[in-house]
């Protein structure tokens, strides 16, 4: 039966210790850094001090991080919270998708890259038919003619254009 | 007058003509599609904008953030799915009028709230802005310091149950800020002898990772919804006429609005909550409230929509953002050495007020959009969540990347896009880890400046603006206390009340033993048995 302080809990329950735990070791190793990540400086005062700004933060960090873990020991590490942990895992892969795209791009190019990426992103989520797989690439064709051909947003051309003939190769590194 | 046609000059070009039609239509079409929101839209632009003169780019920004709500209104009329999440209370009333058929009549009198809202913020604003240029100068380093304290301080309070951890992740983002080169002493901090974090970590990296990279992984980790819509019937010009039967409820939820905007990080949960109240503590028919009403439907969209214009205040005056959406736009003032500020208003007063007309022909574009362009408009509501994903994941590599064209960039952006993913799952605020990076900056050089002059305590705090402020963040931080020691009260009183004895097996038995050790039990016992005997004898 859901317990009163479990009905006023805001949020879901599950997976909340981990981050709490996760959050407090993290500010306690940063914390520890202080004396060697920031300097003291003589003759200054002390709001003026380089590290005064990081103790600020840090501080904050560790004691309302580890209030924040004394709040939620009332309850007990439960398979839901492994669970949760799992779950986080899970979106790792995306990670590694974005990443992929972002290694890819500086070498094959921006265009060919997106036309690839988004049509193989949209196979993995499960949209498998030619429509959906003709539509992701249109998108993908879209962003990159937005981005790139209309608002000139600073993406560099790739490696790989550097073998396409003259003209080819301007058009494609200023367009594409 | 002379202000105003000077105004009227910088927003009379072809560039910010085609931003406002962008920031409206593009707004109205990311509010309406569930998931998007215009936080990670603008994340998304933000790189983009800085190659445009200051006023066109913030015109396309505030343009996505002013008409995002009118957007949000859509699905969460139609299919119960607020749009963004302030469009959460529209569900209540907006959902039961489509459910008993009359989506029009809701949709009609959402945009025309909307549209009251946001006109009514612009006009008070415009008007206001002359009281606003002879006050922004009282507010010298020590004020701003204050200020942005006080910011801060009501960010971290306002969410409630979760105060803690808020706290915690503002110290993360005053921290995130401090590392890289300090500026007066030249030392490094928490650089650990890496080149990449010399420079700092930059704030659009971060906002980029927790907006729209977490948002990328929400959904592309999440199940795809099946959408049924609803048909539209009925006029759609009806909604002024019946808002205009309730001037009452529309002016009280404007105002609660612009106050609302103007405090730095109270915003639109804050605004509708006490419009909502109010509307359904003086109706005639406040059990409608929840099923339907008008009121209820008024008193939610106007009053989160006179919240963008009002929280450009803090921003324009101060240079303080209230929330993440101005804390964004920030940015952009920054990239253009244009200093939001006191000395904004002094000097550049046609400036202000051109933003603010922007916004207010932004809302008659989006009204005339809206009122003609719903039904083709509501199918954006059908994208696949995880297809919207792909979309997003796809467009945060073009903000991360044309930053610096850095792969380090991509992947500090994917390390917070992971925090934010966390976040989100818990439910824990993401907000406090944005203000805490802009505003700790802030209160890290208008400290120093202040400290510079300042003798003893006292004198921090002995001009009337600062006093004022110091003021207010002790009662700010004594309701908080107060707030918090009435929950755990009441916490308690309740537990107490609904507390009952264990029903473990070892609990029975132990009771049970300990009940027939007492001298009441042995004696209970003993009539037991003597009864026993008697039946035993009659045999």
């Amino acid at each position: 039966m859901t317990t009163e302080r479990e009905r006023r809990f805001v949020g879901p329950r599950r997976g909340q210790i981990f981050f709490a735990l996760g959050f407090l070791v993290f500010s306690g190793l940063l914390l520890s850094q202080i004396g060697s990540e920031t300097r003291w400086v003589d003759n200054t005062q002390l709001f003026a001090q380089p590290r005064f700004w990081p103790a600020v933060g840090l501080l904050a960090m560790v004691a309302l991080g580890m209030f924040h873990l004394i709040d939620l020991l009332w309850r007990q590490i439960k398979p839901f919270d492994r669970n949760e942990t799992l779950k986080w895992a899970r979106a790792l892969e995306y990670v590694g998708w974005f990443m992929a795209y972002v290694v890819i791009v500086p070498v094959v190019g921006y265009l060919p890259t997106t036309l690839l990426f988004v049509p193989l992103l949209a196979w993995r989520m499960g949209y498998r038919s030619k429509r959906m797989l003709w539509i992701s690439a249109g998108l993908g064709f879209c962003i990159v003619v937005l981005f790139k051909s209309f608002l000139a947003v600073r993406i560099p051309g790739a490696a790989s254009y550097e073998y396409l003939p003259d003209a080819l190769r301007n058009f494609f590194i200023l367009n594409f | 007058m002379e202000t105003f046609l000077a105004s009227l000059e910088i927003l009379a070009r072809w560039d910010v003509a085609l931003a406002l039609l962008t920031g409206s239509v593009g707004g109205v079409l990311i509010g309406a599609i569930p998931g998007v929101g215009p936080a990670v839209a603008i994340a998304i632009l933000l790189p983009t904008t800085f190659s445009m003169d200051p006023i066109v780019g913030l015109t396309v920004l505030l343009g996505i953030y002013g008409s995002s709500m009118y957007g949000g209104a859509i699905p969460a009329i139609l299919i119960n799915t607020p749009g963004t999440a302030v469009n959460a209370l529209t569900t209540y009333d907006g959902y039961t009028m489509t459910a008993r058929g009359e989506p029009r009549r809701a949709l009609s009198l959402a945009y025309s709230a909307s549209f009251f809202g946001g006109v009514f913020s612009v006009i008070c604003l415009i008007l206001f802005a002359p009281v606003l240029a002879k006050v922004a100068p009282l507010f010298g380093s020590r004020e701003i310091f204050l200020a942005a304290l006080l910011g801060i301080i009501l960010v971290i309070v306002a969410h409630r149950g979760q105060t803690l951890i808020a706290g915690a992740l503002a110290g993360f983002g005053l921290f995130l800020q401090t590392i890289g080169l300090e500026p007066v002493k030249y030392t490094q901090r928490y650089t650990f002898d890496q080149d990449f974090l010399g420079g700092g970590i930059n704030l659009i990296v971060v906002v980029l990772g927790l907006f729209a990279l977490s948002q990328a992984f929400v959904l592309l980790t999440d199940v795809d919804e099946k959408v049924r819509l609803t048909k539209l019937r009925g006029g759609m010009f009806q909604g002024p006429r019946e808002l205009a039967r309730h001037p009452r409820i529309a002016g009280a939820s404007a105002s609660f609005g612009v106050a609302m905007g103007m405090i730095p990080g109270v915003g639109e949960f804050t605004a509708q909550f006490m419009s909502y109240t109010y509307a359904q503590r003086t109706s005639k028919r406040p059990e409608d409230f929840g099923h339907g009403s008008s009121e209820g439907l008024i008193a939610s969209e106007t009053s989160n929509n006179a919240v963008p214009a009002a929280a450009m205040v803090p921003l324009l005056a101060l240079g303080i953002p209230g929330e993440a959406l101005t804390a964004m736009m920030l940015s952009v003032f920054y990239v253009h050495n244009v200093v939001p500020g006191p000395g904004l208003f002094q000097n550049q007063m046609d400036f202000v007020v051109a933003l603010y007309l922007a916004l207010l022909i932004l809302n008659v574009l989006v009204l005339i959009f809206l009122l003609f362009a719903t039904k083709s408009l509501i199918q954006v509501v059908r994208i696949p969540n995880r297809f919207l994903g792909v979309i997003i994941l796809t467009l945060s590599f073009v903000g991360v990347y044309s930053l610096r064209n850095s792969a380090t960039d991509c992947l500090i952006a994917a390390v917070f896009g992971m925090l934010g993913f966390i976040l989100k799952r818990l439910s824990l605020p993401i907000v406090p880890i944005i203000l805490g990076m802009v505003l700790g900056g802030i209160m890290e050089v208008k400290l120093r400046a202040a400290m510079a002059r300042v003798k003893t305590p006292w004198d921090f705090i002995d001009r009337p603006v600062a006093f004022s402020l110091f003021v207010i963040i002790f009662l700010v931080l004594g309701a908080h206390i107060f707030r918090v020691w009435y929950d755990r009260r009441d916490l308690k009183e309740a537990e107490w009340q609904t507390k009952h004895r264990s029903m473990r097996f070892g609990g029975l038995i132990s009771r049970r033993r300990s009940s027939l050790l007492k001298a009441r039990g042995k004696m209970v016992r003993a009539r037991h048995s003597r009864s026993l005997h008697r039946s035993t004898d009659r045999d």
